[in-house]
């Protein structure tokens, strides 16, 4: 690791400045603090259904999505909150959205599972494991077609690459040249099913099989995976093509809020040692006070800072409305014409008697 | 008015729309070199190039999530399967994410693609592609469905799902390619939702869709030489239905056969039995019967497929079950 040198105000760390440092801290601090207050939400009920944690995982988050573009796309899986966030989602709007609430993201119809806002590029939030990769070969063969220069991030979970959907779209990201970023978030379990149990060859080796070249970067050092992603991203937009990154990262949580910690799939031990050495907030933490460029009054004010934005979500989501029950129907079509009839569950008036 | 046929009128509908919107491009298995594998694009690579005119690899899942994927980022896809049997590969793409896209965003990420191609049974194909998929596609709310029969109604149909700005399968049929018919020039475009009377009659309803239409009005023209007058009416769009149009050959003739290609359970004819029951109960004179397929899987020995296929004898008798005769 480069250490810093000469004043605080210029002192770098591998290229970045002070400023851009404790941004990147304020970032998983502020990723963190968000899940534990999902995660409480949870247990009083303000939040239903599936919800996956990213703890452990937020110098991804930063990482990855910090050096994109505004208008470059990402679409990912279903432990998404913290990339929402990253990639301009307010965290309200996300608090909210996962609050079932009608400022959410998605209006309360998505959830924790299906957070959308494509005015800041960012295309959701699937449920299906694996569903969205051909998706976002979709959305890279968008940009192609229109001839932009933007470029498209699919987040995957490791369980995702033995769908089928992950080979094909590889396939055909690589036969026509499409300017997209396959990132397998690997934290090493599918649910409770190690990766090493259903797969007979190392993740890196899962794109060569379509000519893909596979990269790793370790996902808990967020400086590291910061500059990782801000070359690659370059690359692929001035026309490499698609890349396959294997980002190798922890999950401190359970697979969701019904699964413990650790158990039957992982040791106790494992997971403490893993929180212990291998927490991204610690990692990047340690480093800076190390080279003087973070006091312990410093980290306290960004975490105040975080905790004061986290507990402002959580009041924009608590104030939120409930979707009007009037709204049930809207937007499962784009299109309704005068002619015929689109709902057949004999309700009349709420949206069957149209025509 | 030229005559053409049904392939050439599914041809002339995508070069319309090709013609009017760069955002339109056409993808499946054999679309381009090969010239579709029933030669429904034939020319088109030529017409229009690679960049539009697209051969996928046999990745049904994946090249229809990919043209998903690029009608969420605002292109028109045409995503051919080379039979509906196949895209049952690709169904998650088609009812987890082109289906319920809109909803799960809150209006925020329309999917205006088209789906296309042949549903149904052809000739001794056996039991995996002879099987009429219509059940699938419309069970999803957020998809529609429209099912043409003759080239007219090719044209104006597949013009109309290539406008419109949500998920529309076309289901097209192997034996209708070559039927031959008059096809309005310039322009055509037929609204989803509107279904066609192809036979008035007032004894008794025959509805119907797609290829079917052919059956029925086989069958009307035996039950018209003992003087029994059938209406036929094509719905063409199964979701949007017309309702209206159902309703009034209903009230008309009291007496209504559902034919439908596919399997009865959970079938197409099981819905409008349920509608006609909820809507229009005190115009019938008998109970609505349904002429479907055997509720078996397609045989291949030719004598086995023609008795599960639905027949124009079984349209009879069905017809004349309901006119207790």
């Amino acid at each position: 690791m480069a250490q810093g040198t000469g004043t605080a105000t210029t002192r770098m760390v591998d290229g970045f400045t002070r400023d851009e440092l404790h941004a990147l801290l304020f970032d998983m601090i502020l990723y963190r603090r968000f899940e534990e207050k999902a995660e409480e939400a949870y247990a009083i009920g303000k939040i239903g259904g599936f919800c996956h944690l990213h703890i452990g995982q937020e110098a991804l988050a930063a990482g990855s999505i910090k050096p994109l573009r505004e208008d470059d796309l990402v679409i990912t899986a279903y432990r998404e909150h913290t990339q929402a966030i990253a990639k301009g989602i307010s965290p309200g709007a996300v608090m909210a959205e996962l609050y079932g609430r009608a400022d959410g993201c998605s209006g309360g119809r998505g959830g924790s599972m299906h957070l959308f806002d494509t005015t800041v590029g960012f295309w959701g939030g699937h449920g299906i494991v694996g569903g969205q990769i051909p998706l976002g070969a979709g959305l890279a063969w968008a940009i192609k077609y229109r001839g932009g220069d933007q470029i498209c991030v699919c987040f995957m979970g490791d369980a995702a690459v033995n769908q089928g959907a992950f080979l094909e779209a590889l396939n055909m990201s690589a036969i026509w040249h499409l300017p997209v970023i396959y990132v397998v978030e690997n934290n090493g379990y599918g649910m409770g099913t190690a990766f090493s149990r259903v797969s007979a060859t190392e993740m890196e080796a899962r794109s060569g099989a379509c000519g893909i070249p596979a990269h790793t970067v370790n996902g808990q050092d967020v400086v590291a995976t910061h500059r990782f992603f801000a070359e690659l991203a370059e690359r692929v937009r001035a026309g490499a093509g698609p890349q396959f990154v294997n980002a190798v990262t922890y999950r401190f949580r359970g697979h969701s809020m019904s699964d413990p910690v650790s158990g039957t799939y992982r040791s106790k031990e494992e997971v403490d040692s893993a929180v212990e050495a291998q927490d991204p907030i610690k990692i990047l933490r340690d480093r800076l006070m190390d080279t003087g460029l973070l006091t312990q009054e410093e980290l306290e004010t960004l975490d105040a800072e975080a905790r004061a934005a986290i507990e402002g979500a959580a009041e924009f989501a608590d104030a939120s409305p409930l979707p009007d029950p009037s709204t049930l129907y809207d937007h499962v079509y784009a299109e309704i014409n005068e002619h015929g009839r689109l709902f057949l569950d004999g309700r009349g008036s709420q949206g069957g008697s149209h025509g | 008015m030229a005559e053409l046929t049904y392939r050439e009128a599914l041809n002339a509908a995508m070069c319309q729309e090709m013609d009017r919107d760069d955002s339109v491009f056409l993808m499946g298995e054999e679309v381009a070199e090969y010239d579709g594998a029933y030669k429904v694009s034939r020319g088109m690579l030529e017409r229009y190039g690679d960049r539009r005119v697209v051969d996928s690899p046999i990745s049904e899942l994946g090249f229809t999530g990919l043209c998903v994927g690029a009608a969420m980022a605002g292109l028109r896809p045409i995503c051919e399967f080379m039979t509906f049997n196949f895209s049952i590969l690709a169904l998650d793409q088609v009812i987890n994410s082109a289906a319920k896209m809109l909803y799960m965003t809150n209006g925020q990420v329309p999917v205006p693609i088209v789906f296309r191609g042949p549903t149904g049974a052809a000739l001794q194909l056996s039991a995996q592609h002879s099987q009429a998929c219509e059940t699938y596609y419309v069970h999803s709310p957020g998809v529609k469905l429209v099912t043409p029969a003759t080239p007219a109604d090719a044209k104006g149909l597949l013009a109309a799902a290539i406008r419109d700005d949500d998920p529309v399968a076309v289901m097209e049929g192997e034996l209708l390619y070559n039927v031959r018919g008059e096809v309005p020039d310039g322009e055509h475009v037929i609204p989803l939702g509107v279904a066609d009377r192809k036979r008035a009659g007032n004894d008794v309803s025959i509805v119907t869709h797609g290829k079917m239409v052919h059956v029925a009005l086989q069958a009307a023209a035996t039950l018209a030489r003992e003087e029994i007058e059938a209406d036929v009416l094509d719905l063409r769009s199964i979701r949007p239905l017309d309702v209206d149009a159902i309703l009034e050959s209903v009230a008309r003739t009291n007496r209504v056969v559902y034919l439908e290609e596919g399997w009865p359970f959970a079938g197409v004819g099981a819905q409008i039995v349920a509608l006609i029951q909820d809507e229009a109960f005190d115009e019938l004179d008998a109970p609505v019967v349904r002429v479907t397929q055997a509720d078996v899987p397609m045989p291949y020995a030719k004598n086995l497929e023609q008795l599960a296929k639905p027949s124009v004898k079984a349209v009879v008798d069905a017809c004349k079950r309901v006119l207790y005769l």
